[in-house]
């Protein structure tokens, strides 16, 4: 199977890295980051172009854009890594309907295009024949979409609920193990990496939101956007407020949840039993997925992290090479 | 309640009765024979839901029964909910928050945990809600989450299950 990559950042590098050193059956035709790129129907020498990003910073050519690895590089399916970009979804969006055209599948972790545009491309990639999958979308390296579509195929899917981001984890996580206020907390998770210099998506419930929609618009269809959500972040809690609630021998956590029968979309930071199997600690995240016949499961993993995302991309692209012709 | 009656046939079903004819709802009946117990009574224990004020009408038509009461526990409110508040408490007026709780008459404020930890910071408290039925709880939780909205409260809920 050919595989043309978009984005070389830390997915990007980490999927490129895993497709080099396991025998997984992909040809890599097109890798591009945001200042060059490098296009070889034959096959990319995968390690170069990893030294080559690291030592120069770019990939391959800077004559080569983007577009152009899209538009001429000769793949089975599009990999889109590139950032998210959660107002306009572009130029990533461009890319996945030039590569739909073109009748490629299309296999992405970026948030932004799946959060804003899913029903178009969905349908797009109907019209077209192909596959969109965006498994790497929520919850890193959980398998949730597999496990929703698969696993539960001919279940009801009642409610989803979950812990979908692993920096509020993390900080919620320390301010209750050490009693650290909730700026020591932040910047313990800035010292660690797990947070952004500019924390607002994170700590907002922002980034958790994106993930809500993008669960419910795959699983119902029902076509929420972000302003539908219910959203309260967890800058303004005390480690008193986390005290009060160990007291009760209970935590805090931010909680995203989904609710089809009621039209519930929320993020907001809940009082939860110790015990409970939604209280996970650090940056891992955990779902419950609420369903007629199986009733509650409960998926827990990590949901960030370079080879942990590209876990979830490999399980897409390997999807897409089970059920289509391997060879074409 | 705790009741004592004949160990005969139709005693039980005689002794609930009357819970019924009052609009009570029962919730729980167990029935355990003391080991120990010579004679012919049997002692029953009956969880059960009553409107307001029909307590008295109860006990009377039981005693008419020929039913004997033998402990009666009282809890009035059975649903309880545990929420915390974050912000300025005490600048906002924490007995006017507790007041529009406990002025319902379906629901009150039945412990309060409070931190306050320098004037002028945001304090946290600890609040656990009662109510009668679960739809009180709701509009309980509603009233609250329009009070923190007004006074800029952080309301945080816990986790209800979801099945």
């Amino acid at each position: 199977m050919k595989v043309a990559i978009i984005g070389m950042g830390s997915v990007g590098r980490g999927l490129i890295e895993m497709i080099a050193t396991k025998d997984l059956g992909m040809i890599v035709t097109g890798i591009a980051d945001s200042k060059s790129g490098i296009i070889n129907e034959h096959g990319i020498d995968l390690q170069k172009a990893l030294v080559r990003k690291k030592e120069t910073g770019l990939c391959g050519d800077p004559k080569i854009k983007a577009m152009e690895v899209v538009t001429n590089a000769k793949y089975d399916v599009l990999v889109e890594v590139s950032p998210t970009n959660a107002e306009t979804g572009e130029p990533a969006i461009s890319y996945m309907k030039t590569a739909m055209q073109r009748k490629k599948h299309v296999v992405t972790s970026n948030k932004g295009p799946i959060a804003l545009a899913y029903k178009k491309l969905i349908s797009l990639a109907k019209k077209n024949g192909v596959e969109l999958r965006h498994e790497a979308t929520v919850a890193g390296a959980i398998p949730v979409f597999h496990t929703i579509e698969h696993g539960l195929a001919g279940n009801e899917i009642y409610a989803i609920y979950g812990i979908l981001n692993g920096t509020c984890n993390y900080i919620l996580t320390r301010m209750a193990d050490e009693g650290l206020t909730y700026e020591q907390a932040l910047l313990e998770a800035r010292e660690m990496g797990y947070a952004e210099a500019d924390p607002t998506y994170d700590v907002q419930g922002i980034d958790a939101a994106i993930k809500l929609v993008i669960l419910a618009n795959t699983v119902w269809g029902n076509g929420v956007t972000l302003d539908d959500v219910d959203r309260t972040g967890i800058n303004l809690l005390t480690p008193d407020a986390i005290r009060l609630a160990e007291e009760e021998d209970c935590t805090i956590r931010l909680i995203a949840e989904a609710d089809r029968r009621t039209d519930l979309l929320r993020v907001s930071p809940r009082i939860i039993r110790k015990n409970h199997p939604l209280v996970v600690n650090g940056t891992l995240n955990a779902i419950t997925i609420v369903t007629d016949m199986a009733r509650d499961i409960t998926l827990i993993g990590r949901g960030a992290g370079s080879v942990e995302t590209a876990s979830a991309i490999i399980g897409d692209l390997l999807f897409i090479a089970t059920c289509y012709d391997r060879r074409s | 309640m705790k009741l004592e009656m004949k160990d005969s046939p139709g005693q039980l079903v005689a002794a609930l009765k009357p819970i019924s004819d009052v609009g009570g709802n029962i919730i729980a009946v167990i029935h355990q024979r003391e080991p120990d117990s010579t004679d012919d009574t049997l002692s029953v224990q009956i969880v059960l839901e009553l409107p307001e004020k029909k307590i008295d009408s109860l006990i009377e038509l039981l005693h008419k029964a020929d039913v004997h009461i033998q402990r009666i526990g009282h809890e009035r409110l059975l649903y309880r909910r545990t929420v915390i508040l974050i912000g300025h408490l005490m600048h906002t007026d924490l007995s006017d928050t507790v007041d529009r709780i406990d002025t319902t008459g379906f629901a009150e404020v039945s412990e309060l945990a409070m931190s306050m930890p320098a004037i002028n910071e945001r304090s946290s408290s600890r609040l656990t809600i009662k109510s009668v039925t679960r739809d009180d709880m709701d509009r309980a939780m509603g009233i609250l989450h329009k009070v923190a909205n007004e006074k800029d409260l952080l309301l945080i809920e816990p986790l209800e299950e979801m099945a």
